[in-house]
């Protein structure tokens, strides 16, 4: 009965989402306030019905429900039960669920926190958001019902969730990425409803720069954890694979990043506006794409778990309606919304425009590179010569990332409209000499070599660190003390400089650990040791150990820190029962800077075992800065400009807003 | 309105331009969909493996060439440490090759982590027969591999019967290499 409840709930969520889709919008345009007012209450609804649809999925795993096919291809009685939980985005069908889940959640939000929004410009928003949940849930029940059931010869047992997945870094890196994924879904709706209405103003970036900075901020998360897990979960001490799956999920990260930028010219200075509309819809496509190359299996990637060409032509059609229909309507609208203030070759609004040209390209060549195997052979009618892998990715984005960090600081510390280059040398002279000097001594210092990639790094890095202090002695240089100075400054310019820091600290963490790593794979006996710098391993040996669902030789090795007990690491070899796959556990020890990495080899005969040994320094560095990316993103929400000055200002106005909107969309008709 | 009058023609078209991007984007997407990601491209049926000399990926072996390793049913996987899809393919292809002696398993790898590929062998098992390191890329462009993994599907005469990109497992397994193995036995 529960699965058929989760099912019907979802056909009323179809349903609520089609009248979202239409009600608001006709009310729109015939101005009737009623059918415009009612797109809050279809959004409650239609979260609602997803939770309880969400719920009953859950509820057929937790209690072994093998009777619905998806259950039954990705559970187990054996699985703990937060597996089992987790087991419900663990595939294709509930992967799909949790993502209109979070998209019917944004809706929720969007409308519940935009209560100083004009309800006609609301209504259209929620209307784009609803046409969205159609789409995928026509999608899912269609194609991908998570709720179908096996009719005949229910399995007493069920296959089990993919030991790679059963995992905390799994628990959490979907959920983090969908949100980040689907709340690009909100810019892109605030986009259309620019193009449509014709208006964009500050308040307009206003109303979206929080929403995007939230859905930047999870996607931030959500890539940080999925490259964390790639780090420990497959036990080769790698973080980043440049595998299409990571590409989808990077580029809509990289265009966010620009429209993060641009939103904050078009909310200041009134200038790029059309540009900010192309970037939100860019986001947003962006995600689809990634949802679309990922869920249709196109390019082999270790997520795409069915190759279905009936599901992915559906998809393509959604991709078509969606991002093709906002493109062509953007062509048809952006000379509306034009700009009209004036700038200067070495202004802010440049620099910042020099950040979203870099983005873009970077964008670019990721997407070119992902999709390059597919035009290679659509051109030439045959495969090959083609083999797109990690040395083409770094060659277009190292270089690039590098101009931005160089451009960073200039940016951040230049003013709008006008800022003379003679203002920009004096202020950063200091800042750009005492980097290039430490850019060579802490190498040289602490390794006693430098060579040209290790220079460049740590020097960006001071840069933008460095930078950062000048702005803020700058800003607060006509306070009476340091701490009013500091009291004075916004919050929105803290997360920018806290997420602008967290850039600085991914430059270091990446530099440092692709140079200074060690790894070494010996054969050791127990009581034998290995020495790596100031520590050493010594393998006490391997003994057998009962999980829950599988068995495992877990390994001891002691570790002593120049000669002193330090502590122990207990790397395993798992065995799953239902699936018999072998899955490499390592055991690390994180440190502020420097992680020790051990996993478990092949038995070498006499308890002797092949040993994988990393020293990886400042390799927390990578997730570190990116948590302060998005606590960054997070901190310049709170800013109070985003809450107190809009409702004073807004509510008066409202009323008269719809009407003046309004007259303009019976002009727009008219013409 | 009149704003939008005023453009010259030229600029309006520009703003064209994603979607147009997009729509060719949209295109190769199809064409994507159409194409079946299993199907030989007809240009590599029944040809014979191309010639080659290289490297193996254990100095002690020394280099291989074409003649070393035809004679036999071979199934040539190709493959890189750094490749996710290997890893996920890897348990299968040691399952198979345990299972079926008969088979000879080659394993081609690509050259720019032979370190590592060494450890991966070593840390979860070696399927191959013989591995070889294709130093340079040029057996790779012979094939016209698209990316790892793939696996042909080689006949005692050194000809191509079969091939597959992207990871295999049971499924495909039964499905199409072991009616194609029935066939030639």
């Amino acid at each position: 009965m529960i699965p058929e409840l989760g099912n019907f709930s979802l056909v009323l969520a179809l349903s609520l989402a089609v009248l979202l889709s239409v009600l608001p919008m006709v009310g729109v345009y015939r101005n009737n306030q009623l059918l415009m007012t009612l797109s809050r209450p279809i959004c409650s609804g239609i979260w609602v019905f997803m939770v309880v649809s969400f719920s009953c999925l859950a509820w057929a795993f937790l209690y072994d429900d093998f009777s619905v096919a998806y259950v039954a291809r990705n559970s187990n009685t054996l699985l703990p039960w937060y597996y089992k939980f987790t087991a419900v985005w663990g595939g294709h069908e509930g992967s799909l669920l949790l993502w209109v889940l979070m998209v019917a959640s944004w809706t929720y939000a969007v409308s519940l926190f935009s209560r100083n929004l004009p309800l006609d410009i609301l209504a259209r928003v929620l209307s784009v958001m609803g046409i969205i949940s159609v789409c995928f849930l026509l999608f899912m029940l269609l194609t991908s019902n998570p709720f179908d059931r096996l009719m005949l010869n229910t399995p007493a047992e069920g296959t089990d969730l993919n030991p790679l997945l059963q995992d905390f870094g799994l628990i959490v890196h979907p959920p983090f990425l969908y949100m980040g994924y689907v709340g690009f879904s909100v810019a892109y709706a605030f986009a259309i409803t620019a193009l449509l209405t014709g208006k964009l103003d500050a308040a307009w970036a206003r109303w979206t720069r929080p929403w995007t900075n939230t859905a930047w901020a999870f996607l931030t998360i959500g890539i940080a954890l999925g490259s964390w897990w790639a780090y420990y979960e497959l036990g080769w001490g790698g973080w980043w694979f440049w595998d299409p799956v990571e590409n989808v999920a990077f580029m809509p990260w990289l265009v966010g990043t620009a429209l993060i930028h641009s939103l904050a010219v078009t909310e200041k200075r009134g200038v790029f506006k059309s540009w900010t509309v192309l970037l939100a819809i860019a986001a947003f496509s962006l995600s689809l794409l990634g949802t679309f190359i990922v869920r249709s299996g196109l390019i082999t990637s270790v997520h795409a778990f069915a190759v279905d060409p009936e599901r992915g032509l559906v998809l393509l059609a959604i991709l078509l309606l969606v991002i093709g229909a906002s493109l062509f309507l953007y062509a048809l609208r952006a000379p509306v919304v034009k700009g009209s203030a004036s700038y200067t070759a070495t202004s802010r609004e440049v620099f910042l425009l020099i950040n979203n040209i870099l983005l873009v390209v970077s964008t670019a060549g990721i997407l070119l590179g992902t999709l390059y195997p597919l035009i290679h052979e659509a051109i030439n009618g045959e495969a090959n010569m083609v083999s797109v892998g990690p040395p083409y990715f770094n060659t277009i984005f190292l270089p690039l990332m590098a101009i931005l960090a160089a451009f960073l600081t200039v940016g951040s510390i230049s003013r709008w409209k006008k800022t003379s280059l003679s203002y920009l040398k004096q202020q950063l002279m200091k800042v750009l000499v005492c980097s290039v000097v430490l850019g060579i001594l802490v190498p040289l210092v602490v390794t006693r070599e430098v060579n040209v990639a290790i220079f460049i790094a740590v020097t960006l890095a001071f840069w933008i660190v460095f930078g950062i202090v000048r702005d803020i002695q700058i800003k607060t240089a006509n306070k009476n003390s340091l701490v009013a100075g500091l009291k004075s400054l916004s919050l929105s310019y803290y997360g920018m400089q806290i997420a602008h820091l967290g850039m600085a600290v991914i430059i270091l963490g990446i530099c440092l650990t692709s140079h200074y790593s060690v790894e070494q794979d010996v054969r050791l006996a127990p009581g034998e040791q290995l020495e790596i710098g100031r520590y050493t391993f010594i393998f006490v040996g391997v003994s057998p150990v009962q999980g829950p669902n599988y068995v495992a030789d877990a390994g001891e090795i002691t570790v002593l820190k120049n000669g002193k007990s330090y502590l122990s690491l207990f790397p395993e070899k798992r065995t799953y029962r239902a699936t018999g796959s072998v899955q490499t556990e390592a055991d690390i020890n994180v440190g502020f800077f420097r992680d020790l990495f051990a996993a478990l080899g092949d038995p070498r005969g006499e308890d002797a075992w092949v040993v994988r040994i990393h020293v990886k320094p400042f390799v927390f560095w990578i997730w570190l800065g990116a948590f302060l990316m998005a606590g960054g993103g997070i901190t310049a929400i709170l800013d109070k400009r985003y809450r107190v000055r809009e409702t004073k200002n807004l509510k008066a106005k409202t009323s008269e807003q719809v009407k003046a909107s309004g007259s303009i969309d019976l002009l727009g008709e008219a013409s | 309105m009149a704003n939008e009058k005023k453009q010259p023609m030229n600029k309006r078209l520009k703003l064209f331009i994603p979607v147009a991007v997009f729509i060719t984007m949209a295109g190769f997407l199809l064409f994507g969909l159409t194409r079946d990601p299993n199907i030989v491209p007809s240009a590599l049926v029944d040809k014979p493996l191309p010639e080659f000399s290289l490297p193996g990926l254990y100095p002690e072996t020394g280099e291989f060439s074409r003649a070393d390793i035809v004679g036999d049913i071979l199934i040539v996987n190709i493959w890189g440490s750094w490749c996710l899809p290997c890893h996920i393919e890897h348990p299968f292809l040691l399952e198979m090759s345990e299972k079926d002696p008969s088979l000879t398993f080659v394993g081609i790898s690509y050259d720019d982590s032979m370190a590592e590929d060494r450890l991966f062998l070593e840390e979860r098992g070696n399927p191959f027969d013989y591995n070889v390191v294709d130093l340079g890329g040029s057996l790779r462009i012979d094939l016209g591999v698209t990316g790892a993994p793939e696996t042909f599907l080689v006949d005692a005469n050194g000809m191509i019967l079969y091939r597959h990109i992207g990871a295999i497992d049971s499924t495909i397994w039964k499905n199409t290499f072991e009616p194609l193995l029935a066939q030639i036995r």
